[in-house]
């Protein structure tokens, strides 16, 4: 008995070493990087023209003039914003087709057709898409082209300098781009609903809509705050898009601008206190948003 | 008990009808949706095909005869486009080699072996999988200094070591396909352990290293963020990079033919790629994801 145990063990100094890389490169890439950033923030560190100012230890005071200004907050709301515009439409349209797509009864035919095809504009490089939006819906662009050709408008719409148009154009490719996503993980949390809860419900007389609202989203419920933390998340990452659409400016009149844009101004003047201190805000928000997916994504080792 | 069958047969005749009729709405908006995805691909696709003044002129449903003259023109323009296909290329490459196997491997550690710290590690891997990059990118970027490796690869390539999405992944596909007793048994017949992993457990995961490749692939394809941020000098530049050139330049001034063909470019190889293993992909979205 205690030559196994002592053999086992010895097998066992085998997944420290299995762990070496991984371990290694997180900590220095990853680990080390938010360390340093984190007390970069407490630093005046900037480029006033050709003049390097600090590093002088200021304490909070990065933070003090990030939250002063009310650029943050406008930042943070239209990053929210153009996330809401378009997560709503994304998770009504994912609900709908995942209950179709995992209805034994409505029998879809070429749902795999379906599902290729919306879950293709995922696959496509951000920064590809949104400069072919640009394109196709510029001044002179195939867009207005057809409106005018079709008689809908009389002259073209400028798109990019309409706060409106500008902040649906983006939160439609961010839609495009996670509507096949989500419709396909909610689609596997209604496949794994128990049938007999759905044959119950006919026998007692419910039709396919009280049989969705009062069966599949309450059981749906852990998928559908996954789902939403986990976009949440993503959206606070925003920046490929409307960097690329507006060019970086997040014009009109910054009202497209995310925290992510902000945060890439700051790390090409180098100002990195004050990138640093936005960087925590952010890393604060993204942590405790990653908590609660954590707690509700119910990982377990499997000899627990 | 009849009577219950007798209403569940009632019920069940009603129904045909409105299932005929939630079919078809199921039909339509599904049309509808795929008429949506794939119609900017479709323009990209035509004015590919078009000289710059037929683009300028109005849109034509009709693929023009310009492609190759737009190919030519691009090929012999100012974007180092085939540099940055190559550029591209190796960081992907590379980045989904290094992540499948060395993720995998931490995954593998974390299943087969008992050891003090096992479950402490895997909380934490599992806790920090939210935290985005960007949080880090300035401490990033000061710490590839310091290791003087500002434009070039590297700072794109080894980080894809630690992913601890595809650890996350690859931990719940040995859960469900590699019992112990196969670990056991190679040791009995004298493998190493490094052997039985390389040459025993790679086999039985490669379905599921097969997905994660392909994600880590696409996702470091499309990256733009870091690699705009770390790669400064033309011949580095990946295609995202040259992307945004192309909507930083005067682009009033560019001639909008080659703007799409490079847009195409850019994004074709993944379209081919997802097409030929689309049944992989989206089989394998949601088996990463959370456990109803």
């Amino acid at each position: 008995m205690k030559t196994k145990k002592s053999k086992v063990s010895a097998f066992n100094k085998w997944g420290y070493i299995f762990l070496i890389p991984f371990i290694v490169v997180y900590c220095i890439f990853q680990l080390v990087p938010l360390v340093n950033t984190v007390y970069n923030s407490f630093f005046e560190n900037y480029r006033s023209g050709l003049t390097q100012v600090g590093p002088n230890p200021v304490g909070l005071a990065n933070f003090q003039s990030l939250f002063a200004t009310k650029d943050i907050w406008n930042y943070f709301g239209n990053t929210m914003i153009m996330w809401a515009m378009g997560f709503i439409p994304q998770i009504l349209v994912s609900l709908l087709l995942g209950a179709w797509f995992s209805d034994n009864r409505l029998r879809l035919k070429a749902a795999g057709f379906f599902k290729t095809v919306i879950y293709l504009p995922n696959l496509i490089m951000a920064s590809a898409f949104s400069m072919l939006f640009f394109a196709l819906f510029a001044d002179s662009g195939p867009i207005n082209g057809m409106l005018l050709h079709l008689g809908i408008l009389k002259e073209p719409y400028t798109f990019m300098s309409h706060t409106a148009s500008a902040r649906w154009l983006i939160a439609f490719i961010n839609f495009l781009m996670w509507f096949g996503n989500t419709t396909i993980l909610l689609m596997a949390g209604m496949m794994g609903i128990d049938t007999s809860l759905y044959e119950a419900a006919e026998v007692d007389g419910a039709n396919s809509r009280q049989k969705f609202f009062r069966v599949t989203l309450p059981l749906l419920k852990p998928i559908l705050i996954y789902v939403m933390i986990t976009s949440l998340i993503g959206g606070l990452q925003m920046f490929d898009v409307p960097q690329i659409f507006t060019n970086g400016t997040g014009d009109p009149a910054r009202t497209t601008m995310t925290l992510i844009m902000y945060l890439n101004k700051h790390l090409y003047s180098k100002n990195l206190g004050m990138g640093g201190a936005l960087s925590v805000f952010l890393f604060v928000i993204t942590g405790i948003l990653s908590l609660i997916v954590f707690k509700t994504s119910g990982f377990k080792l499997e000899d627990e | 008990m009849a009577q219950n069958i007798q209403i569940a047969y009632d019920v069940k005749g009603e129904n045909t009808n409105t299932i005929h009729r939630r079919r078809a709405v199921a039909y339509v908006v599904l049309v509808l949706l795929t008429i949506l995805c794939l119609f900017w691909f479709y323009v990209l696709f035509v004015n590919a095909t078009r000289s710059n003044s037929a683009i300028q002129s109005g849109f034509s449903p009709i693929p023009g005869t310009n492609l190759v003259a737009n190919w030519t023109n691009l090929l012999h323009g100012t974007l180092p486009i085939w540099n940055g296909l190559f550029n591209s290329l190796l960081i992907s490459v590379c980045s989904a080699g290094l992540c499948v196997y060395f993720s995998a491997m931490t995954a593998y550690s974390i299943h087969v072996y008992r050891f003090a710290g096992r479950k402490l590690i895997a909380t934490f891997i599992l806790a920090v999988m939210m935290i985005p990059t960007q949080v880090t990118a300035l401490g990033f970027l000061q710490l590839i200094g310091v290791l003087k490796m500002e434009d070039t690869f590297w700072p794109l390539i080894i980080p894809a070591i630690a992913a601890p999405a595809t650890f996350f992944y690859m931990k719940q596909y040995l859960d469900s396909s590699l019992p112990l007793e196969i670990v056991e048994a190679a040791r009995i017949d004298g493998s190493g352990e490094v052997r039985t992993y390389n040459t025993i457990v790679m086999p039985i995961v490669k379905p599921a290293i097969a997905v994660q490749a392909i994600f880590t692939f696409v996702s470091s394809w499309n990256n733009y963020f870091t690699p705009a941020l770390v790669l400064k000098s033309d011949k580095m530049k990946t295609l995202p990079i040259l992307i945004a050139q192309l909507r930083a330049a005067d682009w009033l001034k560019f001639d909008m033919g080659q703007v799409y063909i490079m847009i195409a470019f850019a994004i074709l190889p993944v379209i081919v790629v997802y097409l030929c293993l689309s049944k992989y992909i989206v089989g394998g979205i949601a088996a990463g994801s959370v456990k109803g």
